[in-house]
């Protein structure tokens, strides 16, 4: 699905990620742990095409092709999304505006006609209720006035609605309460497939015992330091990171 | 043909020509320049009454009077009125036979502004068949609004028909030596749209509706009178959302509206006149006078605006609240790109008491334009307890453009209550990459934002318009962002 080789990344001459190596396959779901600012975020971003990272070597594989030369809404088209650590605010444009754009542009990229309004309509109706998310939620505009959760939520909701081959969560879990972090989880255990795949960027290892990881990596500094099963993300919470920069 | 109209011209230049008008009524055209001989020419060839033979030569010397505006936030060369003909008959425009003639950038813009290719051809002057022809359509919106006493013909045709109505209401909102462009207006218009709702009458259809059929007649100097009686209710569209081009660079229209007691009047406009090309080249100067007079208790008035179009826009569509306890609105979206420019806004003047008004404006620029909101809202000693709200917003998209907000405010008493509310915001390289990360292209990301952006404005357009003015916020901005 995913494969990054020898991925380093500068801002404004600044060497962020320093060398990254990440192999995800069909049917995965795997975490990446790391303090505050070593390089999560801006993983995701790079991988999903934002503009303004210079990348400086290495290249990033997927589903077979290096992606590099894309674009960020061909990227998308193809298959990737990403669950923003601060999704914005899009005031005046309903959810449902964006979502039914957000399809139809997906599609035209396939060269599929646009989405059937009833299609449409009864996949968020589906999805919806998936997230136990509120009636009137996909009436209001995009993230505009929306609690720490809503706007979590509604990243999910997002990608419920666009199937997307390989989903990167940035940072999920925070500004969840219990209640809503457990519909999350929900949400995307139940949207897992043998041919999907997802990666869960957090610094708490409260998510994943809803979220139940295959691989957990520590990011720590730009590079990734550790590799290992579940039990990893426990051994990092019982030990703090501090034993990781000992270690390191 | 050319050769001939030639002649015509040298012959009217040239002679001494004090009572010409009479001996040259055939002629489709009036000497180039303004002078009083050029007023009498245009009453004469319309057969004109005395009365209004009057009123455009009382505007005319006045206009002689006056200097032009120069207060707007817009820069052009100067205007030069006497190069100007003032008076062509309306000129057939030359016949295509099919959409293959027509410019394809053109034809671009109606496919994405979804317009029918019957309709496609008809916008752009290729013969239409007979079955979808309009005359037929037309006589059937005729014969619906006369079975409801509504009188609805162009300004010419009412002066005729019906000159007791324009007689009484014809610069009675906007008079003749109003300002500048309203004297000129006054002293050579051309044609426009007449329009009457009898007492107690719903007019049954969206105007609207009629002059997408009809192809609105847009004059270089275009009169509009309407006139809701006691009761009455009107919808009112003008303009249309595809590319309109014109020959006549100078645009000096006014629109008066007179809402009796318990009247209401909604004016829809949407202005995309020629904006010049991408280096600021040619282009439509828009100089419009629109005013509304809420002259019963309980009436209202509403104009609603998206202007796209233009090279410059001066443009303050007001209400003047005389009766006690009316309302008036102002909802608009401009858009400058490139080089536009757009001052406009808003006047309400509040006479009577518990008047109320609201002044919604949303101002998008982009490229190397300027925009600026201009607004007053005057309140007089008289006016207890008025209200106004003003929200005026403005989008920059780069950092090349500009936005500038004038709000005057006068109130001349205690009682009365007025807000103002100002905001000025960009689209953030933040909710671009959101979108883009969702599979939406730039373009199609900055047309989801403005149109989210006005969307207060959008809703309150008729709706068959609304969807095609949303298209048309989406493409006048298109390549304003790499
Ligand atoms: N746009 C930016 N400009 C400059 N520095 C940045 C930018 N984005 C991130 N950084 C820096 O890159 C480092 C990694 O940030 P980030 O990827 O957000 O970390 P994390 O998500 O792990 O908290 C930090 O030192 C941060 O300050
Ligand atoms: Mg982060």
């Amino acid at each position: 699905m995913l494969s990054i080789r020898n991925l380093k990344v500068s801002i404004k001459g600044k060497e962020i990620l320093k060398g990254i190596n990440l192999e995800v396959k069909a049917g995965e779901v795997h975490a990446i742990m790391g303090p505050n600012g070593t390089g999560k975020s801006t993983l995701a971003y790079v991988i999903a095409g934002r503009e303004g990272y210079e990348v400086t070597e290495g290249e990033i594989i997927f589903k077979g092709r290096n992606i590099l030369d894309l674009s960020a809404e061909e990227r998308a088209c193809e298959g990737l999304f990403l669950g923003f650590q601060y999704p914005v605010e899009i005031p005046g444009v309903s959810i449902t505006n964006f979502l039914r754009t957000a399809i139809n542009e997906q599609r035209k990229y396939k060269g599929l006609d646009p989405v059937p309004a009833v299609e449409f309509l009864a996949k968020m109706e589906e999805k919806k209720q998936l997230l136990e998310l509120q009636e009137k939620l996909a009436s209001r505009s995009v993230n505009e006035g929306f609690s720490g959760g809503e706007k979590k939520k509604n990243e999910i909701f997002q990608m419920a609605m666009l199937e997307p081959s390989l989903a990167i969560l940035d940072e999920t879990d925070s500004g969840l309460d219990i209640d809503a972090l457990r519909i999350v989880a929900t949400g995307v255990n139940k949207l897992r497939r043998p041919d999907n795949a997802t990666i869960v960027i957090t610094h708490y290892q409260r998510l994943l015992e809803y979220i139940i990881p295959d691989v957990v990596h520590v990011l720590f500094d730009g590079r990734i330091v550790k590799s290992g099963g579940k039990e990893l993300a426990l051994l990092l919470e019982e030990k703090g990171y501090e034993w990781i920069r000992s270690e390191s | 043909m050319e050769k001939n109209q030639n002649n015509i011209l040298e012959e009217v230049t040239t002679s001494d020509y004090k009572y010409g008008f009479h001996t040259n009524i055939e002629m489709d055209l009036a000497a180039v320049g303004l002078s009083e001989d050029t007023v009498r020419f245009i009453s004469a060839k319309k057969n004109e009454p005395d009365w209004l033979l009057e009123f455009r030569l009382s505007a005319y010397h006045h206009w002689l009077t006056l200097t032009e505006p120069n207060w707007a936030h817009i820069h052009h060369p100067a205007i030069k009125y006497q190069d100007i003909i003032y008076y062509a008959a309306p000129k057939r425009k030359k016949e295509l036979t099919s959409l293959d003639e027509v410019d394809p950038e053109l034809l671009d813009t109606f496919k994405k502004l979804g317009i029918s290719l019957e309709e496609q051809k008809k916008l752009s002057g290729v013969a239409v068949d007979a079955v979808i022809d309009s005359v037929s359509v037309k006589t059937t919106f005729t014969d619906t609004l006369s079975k409801y006493g509504v009188i609805f013909c162009s300004f010419s045709d009412a002066v005729q028909n019906h000159p007791d109505l324009v007689k009484q209401y014809m610069g009675s909102v906007v008079p003749s030596n109003d300002n500048f462009f309203a004297a000129l207006n006054s002293a050579v218009f051309s044609d426009g749209s007449f329009c009457y709702i009898p007492k107690g009458v719903r007019c049954p259809v969206e105007l609207s509706t009629y002059f997408r059929i009809n192809a609105a007649n847009t004059g270089q100097f275009e009169r509009t009178l309407i006139v809701a009686d006691e009761g009455a209710y009107v919808s009112y569209m003008e303009g249309c959302t595809a590319p309109m081009r014109d020959e006549n660079q100078l645009h000096a229209a006014i629109v008066e509206i007179v809402a009796m007691k318990d009247a209401e009047v909604k004016y829809s406009t949407v202005q995309n006149w020629y904006p010049g090309n991408k280096k600021g080249e040619g282009g439509i100067y828009n100089f419009v006078t629109k005013r509304g007079i809420c002259k019963g208790s309980h009436s209202k008035i509403s104009w609603t605006q998206v202007e796209t179009g233009s090279a410059i826009t001066w443009k303050y569509p007001s209400v003047v609240l005389m009766g006690d306890n009316s309302i008036g609105e102002f909802y608009s979206v401009a858009v400058t790109n490139n080089f536009q420019q757009a001052d406009t806004g808003s006047k309400m003047i509040h006479l009577g008491k518990n008047t109320k008004s609201t002044i919604i404006s949303k101002g998008i620029s982009a490229g190397q334009s300027n925009n600026s909101y201009r607004g007053l809202v005057k309140v007089i000693k008289r006016a207890e307890n008025a209200r106004n709200f003003s929200q005026c917003d403005s989008l920059l998209l780069g950092d090349k453009c500009g936005a500038h907000t004038y709000p005057y405010i006068k109130a001349e008493n205690h009682t009365s209550i007025i807000e103002h509310e100002a905001t000025t915001s960009k689209i953030s390289d933040d909710q671009l990459f959101y979108c883009k990360q969702r599979g939406i292209s730039s373009e199609s990301a900055i047309g989801l934002i403005v149109n989210g952006y006005a969307k207060e404005v959008l809703m309150h357009l008729p709706m068959e318009f609304a969807v095609e003015a949303q298209k048309l916020l989406a493409i006048s901005l298109e390549g304003s962002v790499g």
